[in-house]
């Protein structure tokens, strides 16, 4: 089996599955957020029993808060009370939220080996910590909530065998825009991506960004083994020493194909609009001088503090063009206040950024930073769909942290060039 | 019988339904807004019973289940595509709103025609055409879960998935 069958076949209680096979799971982590939490709890009230688990329960309130108008602040509320309610104590509001993806696995709220349901497409993100992880809609994550269980058609898988390191500027997000660019938006659908190989050369921020996009390619989940990274960032953030189990694909496990990447072979990438697989390398773009309107750093992608680090490293003593609006993005408060005590906030105002409190808010086209007609935006977000940000003539322009803050300096996208 | 609106591949839950709008999660403030970012007229000219046809991939982006929602709420009677992204595929299961797996429907019928799905067999009549496609079956189980209504049907009738 591959390690997210193996996954599966713990969570079905089977000794084996097999892909295509319909199995019904146990679920540990129910996640929704203000957007799609509030369709959950309709569903849920047309159950007697709502809660199977409080403590398997999962909402934070992250996409359109701080709340962006009445209706925002209304559907908050109405989470806040049905927490009240059922004695659901996850809620994360106010200065407790970050944006989710970035804060389950800083509050050691996810686990490897664990299986993990998101109202949210983007939770495919904790496959970075060897747990299966995927997106839902809401129905199937009221009835997650009801019942502790969902139903999952086991997948097939594409393996992904990595080697060699990265050059200085080139990232995750390079990578798994690469991989998009490669195998298309729906080249994984349906499916797992596994990753293999030299996976210690990806730092644990790097295998987020890079299963949080797995879903770009139309992916199930993606995953990677249980690496001393992975390890490492579990036993500091496992607050409470819950137990776990960590997995491995078996040696004869059966993939669909395999795709080999020397990571040493990539450049900083940026994915041209509308799609993410529309990629091209930095330094072919740096030549279609695309004058840029404004720059986001931040989002369940990149918002790490590794990103604004990166992010830092470029624009520490230098300001941003004029006519870039450069809008950056701590994922959350833990983040924000360790980029506060490092100076790096410091270095973000000194160079004429503007620092948002932790929300999703622009990377969806919410708030705190919408493009008007045929203003352009490098962003280090996960999708560059048509209106996504705004105005449908505007247009995103997806790269790693490195890409948007040189763009910011240059003020047309660029390919970072430190002081070397 | 209805009409169709056809459209190609990768048609996002961005334009499905823009997430200006989901602040809201009634269907039917969610249906004014459906199909928006691609197509101004849709809510507008879609009648009870019109039926989406589109590309490969359909639904792909946010997880949002505003988008079945709105586009069940316009009155569509089914959707009928190349492929669907997952997230969408669970979604508009769950919450009753039919949708067919059909390349050659795809590839044959036009912006416009008059087609009867048979939500049933999956049996695809394009009146305009004269011409008769088949939809990929349903699994057993998904069948199960789309005759009892919908995912919290099921669940109400069986006392668990």
């Amino acid at each position: 089996m591959t390690l997210t069958q193996k996954i599966i076949a713990s969570k079905s209680g089977q000794s084996t599955v097999r892909a295509g096979q319909i199995v019904r799971a146990s679920v540990d982590v129910a996640l929704a957020n203000d957007i799609t939490a509030p369709v959950s709890i309709r569903e849920l009230e047309k159950f007697e029993n709502k809660v199977c688990d409080p403590d398997r329960v999962v909402f934070v309130l992250d996409h359109f808060t701080p709340n962006k108008d009445i209706k925002s602040a209304e559907n908050c509320r109405f989470i806040r009370d049905f927490c009240s309610e059922h004695g659901i104590e996850k809620c994360y509001h106010g200065a407790e939220a970050g944006i989710e993806h970035a804060l389950l696995p800083e509050q050691g709220l996810v686990l490897p080996g664990q299986l993990i349901l998101g109202a949210d497409s983007h939770t495919c993100t904790y496959g970075a910590l060897n747990a299966f992880s995927t997106g839902v809609g809401s129905t199937d994550l009221a009835v997650a909530i009801k019942t502790g269980e969902c139903w999952l058609k086991v997948p097939s898988a594409i393996k992904i065998v990595l080697a060699g390191n990265f050059r200085k500027y080139v990232s995750g997000k390079d990578l798994i825009l690469h991989i998009i660019g490669l195998i298309g938006v729906d080249g994984a659908a349906y499916r797992s991506i596994e990753f293999c190989g030299d996976t210690q050369a990806l730092s644990i921020d790097d295998k987020f960004t890079v299963c949080n996009m797995g879903v770009e390619a139309g992916a199930k989940n993606c995953i990677f083994p249980a690496d001393e990274t992975v390890t490492e960032y579990v036993q500091a953030h496992n607050m409470c020493g819950r137990p776990y189990r960590v997995f491995e694909a078996d040696p004869d496990a059966e993939y669909e194909k395999t795709i080999y990447i020397d990571l040493s072979e990539l450049d900083p990438v940026v994915a041209y609009p509308h799609l993410p697989s529309n990629i091209k390398s930095v330094y072919d773009a740096e030549k279609d001088r695309i004058r840029l309107d404004q720059v986001v750093i931040g989002s369940c992608t990149n918002g790490r503090y590794s990103d604004l680090e990166a992010a830092a490293d470029i624009l520490r003593g230098k300001k941003v063009s004029s006519h870039v609006r450069t809008i950056i993005i701590p994922a959350t408060p833990e983040i924000y206040k360790k980029a506060i005590k490092n100076g790096l906030m410091e270095v973000f105002t000194e160079s004429g950024c503007i620092i948002s409190p932790p929300t999703c808010g622009p990377c969806l086209g919410g708030f705190m930073g919408i493009l008007a007609d045929t203003e352009k935006c490098a962003s280090t977000t996960n999708r560059n769909f048509v209106g996504r940000m705004g105005h449908t003539g505007s247009e995103v322009y997806l790269c790693s942290p490195a890409v948007a803050a040189q763009s910011a300096v240059e003020g047309i996208i660029s390919a970072p060039k430190g002081d070397e | 019988m209805g009409k169709v609106f056809k459209y190609g591949d990768n048609v996002d839950t961005d334009v499905i339904i823009p997430a200006r709008y989901l602040n809201a999660y009634q269907p039917s403030e969610l249906a004014e807004h459906c199909m928006e970012d691609i197509d101004r007229s849709f809510s507008k000219e879609v009648k009870y019973g019109d039926i989406i046809v589109a590309g490969e991939n359909f639904g792909s982006g946010s997880s949002r289940e505003h988008a079945p929602l709105a586009i069940s709420a316009c009155g569509v009677c089914a959707v009928i595509a190349k492929s669907f992204a997952r997230i969408f595929y669970r979604n508009a299961i769950n919450i009753g709103l039919p949708i067919f797996e059909c390349t050659e429907a795809v590839d044959k019928i036009s912006a416009g025609d008059e087609i009867l799905v048979d939500l049933k067999t999956g049996e695809i009549n394009n009146i305009t055409k004269g011409e008769t496609y088949n939809a990929e079956p349903f699994p057993d189980f998904i069948a199960e879960l789309i005759d009892d209504g919908g995912l919290v049907n099921h669940v109400l009738k069986r006392g668990r998935i």
